[in-house]
């Protein structure tokens, strides 16, 4: 087997949208203003129906899904994570601070977001392109992704 | 209330663990209890609330709020008077 020049990261979480409206009814701007961008806030905003509860779940599920998959040792402000969208409305993150700090550790060199919300739950995927050697945290683990080998039966 | 009793009134009101609060002793896993990476937002914004503090992006990871020791011994550094 010839090992593959990058490692891939994954992480993902699952969020109860209902959480995220208690939440807000219980801490208000407090507890939007200490999670979410500002930008964040503002996609997940519209005077028409006010905050879109389950975008912003699946942004909190996303920023949980970027921890678990590149596993900081130390502490993350959930706002250093944020979600943005392309052109197209493909989601991608933005780090900041100590979170990016661990990225540029562990060589990211690309990452994929999905993101999903359907009534009672949203969720998040992320999936990290990382240096082959990066260095392995004490909880997480780095799998280097081999080709599979193929026995060939058509002879 | 001492400082576990405020902790644990706050772990009861917003943790969504699956026991009461009582049935825990100080060192187990609130995390192994239903303890959600959500519902440690809300933890840390009460306690907040309850002790006058913010804590700081070191405390923000998974061990500060993996235990009612942990927690106190997060909150004692916070509350520790300086100099």
């Amino acid at each position: 087997m010839t090992a593959l020049p990058f490692a891939v990261r994954l992480g993902n979480d699952l969020v109860h949208v209902e959480d995220v409206a208690r939440s807000i009814g219980a801490f208000g701007q407090r507890y939007l203003r200490r999670v979410y961008a500002p930008a964040e806030l503002g996609t997940c905003w519209s005077a028409a129906d006010g905050w879109s509860v389950d975008r912003l779940a699946a942004r909190f599920a996303a920023k949980e899904a970027v921890i678990k998959a590149l596993r900081p040792t130390g502490g993350v402000d959930h706002r250093s994570i944020e979600v943005r969208q392309a052109a197209d409305g493909a989601p991608h993150v933005h780090l900041t601070g100590a979170i990016a700090a661990r990225a540029a550790e562990l060589g990211l060199a690309d990452s994929s977001l999905s993101l999903s919300h359907d009534g009672a739950y949203a969720t998040a995927v992320f999936l990290a392109v990382t240096a082959p050697d990066a260095p392995c945290s004490q909880h997480g683990h780095i799998q280097t992704l081999h080709p599979v080998e193929h026995q060939r039966n058509d002879q | 209330m001492t400082m576990h009793e405020q902790i644990r009134d706050v772990l009861a009101r917003h943790g969504k663990l699956t026991r009461g609060i009582d049935e825990f002793v100080d060192g187990e896993s609130l995390y192994s209890a239903g303890l959600t990476s959500h519902a440690c937002v809300n933890v840390m914004l009460a306690l907040e609330d309850e002790f006058d503090i913010e804590f700081p992006e070191r405390m923000l990871k998974r061990s500060t709020f993996d235990s009612i020791g942990n927690l106190a011994a997060a909150l004692g550094d916070l509350l520790e008077p300086v100099g």
